[in-house]
């Protein structure tokens, strides 16, 4: 679409209908599902959580287990093939959580096993996590030197 | 009553992504990355952790959770040691789930073969 000033009629029309003919998601039923299927794996979540609290951790504290907890979910079930099949069914509902965070690692871990464990699984791995932490830690840190300059007495508010 | 706030809040969350995916031509990375660096920015500002009071699980859980996660690392450890915290607090709190998913990840491809 970008293209558009280089393409000829003929393929401006082509476009046009394909734009016309591709299917619409239905927005409406992605949503619902998206809020059952993310709802239901923070339901587990806290679960987990208060499981780790009961245990006499603090809240802070029980957020590292139940993220390991909810990671070994995420890890075993793509493992098993069926949290790529939620993930098809489920959208942002099974990606946006910490089990689909594992789900992106361990997934092209064993689709790029036949390329070995050094150049498929190894390079492989962060192939979509490596973005994210990537660019979670260059916003967090950034972040952290305006809190550092303002709350280390640098600038005086 | 905690997990009926955690299924609204982390469910409404995932709502957010998926219209994300939907109305616009982000792709489920793109997703995942703007939720990480948002979850930081609200964090930083203080707007997180209260999301975090009231939805528990529904606020940690999802990605956004993983970026407050690094901000209030950074923070404590800015407190705690100044400057160097800068660099040093972005995986306090976020090691455990990060390592976890490698080790796991080695440990799936070598017992599961893929699909197809």
């Amino acid at each position: 679409m970008a293209l558009k000033g280089s393409q000829t009629p003929k393929q401006q029309e082509y476009q046009r209908r394909v734009q016309q003919n591709k299917p619409k998601p239905s927005v409406i039923r992605n949503v619902i599902v998206a809020f059952i299927v993310g709802g239901a794996i923070c339901v587990v979540g806290q679960v987990a959580l208060n499981f780790f609290s009961s245990l006499g951790l603090s809240s802070k504290e029980a957020a590292a287990p139940t993220a390991v907890v909810m990671v070994t979910l995420g890890a075993v079930l793509t493992g098993l093939g069926w949290y790529d099949e939620l993930g098809k069914f489920a959208g942002a509902g099974s990606a946006v959580p910490i089990t689909g965070f594992a789900n992106s690692i361990v997934s092209p871990a064993l689709e790029f096993k036949r390329e070995g464990f050094i150049l498929g699984v190894g390079a492989r791995m962060f192939v979509v996590a490596g973005p994210v932490l990537v660019y979670g830690t260059l916003t967090a840190v950034l972040l952290g030197f305006v809190y550092w300059l303002v709350h280390g007495g640098v600038i005086q508010l | 009553m905690d997990y009926i706030m955690a299924f609204l809040v982390g469910g409404l969350i995932c709502v957010a992504g998926q219209l994300l995916l939907d109305l616009t031509s982000l792709t489920s990375a793109h997703v995942l990355v703007l939720f990480v660096c948002l979850g930081a920015l609200l964090s930083s500002l203080g707007l997180y952790e209260p999301l975090v009071q009231i939805g528990g699980a529904g606020a940690t859980i999802p990605l956004t959770g993983f970026g407050h996660a690094m901000v209030q690392g950074i923070f404590e450890e800015v407190n705690a040691k100044g400057a160097i915290g800068i660099l040093s607090g972005a995986f306090k709190n976020t090691t455990p789930g990060i390592v976890a998913a490698i080790i796991l990840g080695i440990i799936m491809a070598l017992i599961f073969n893929p699909k197809g």
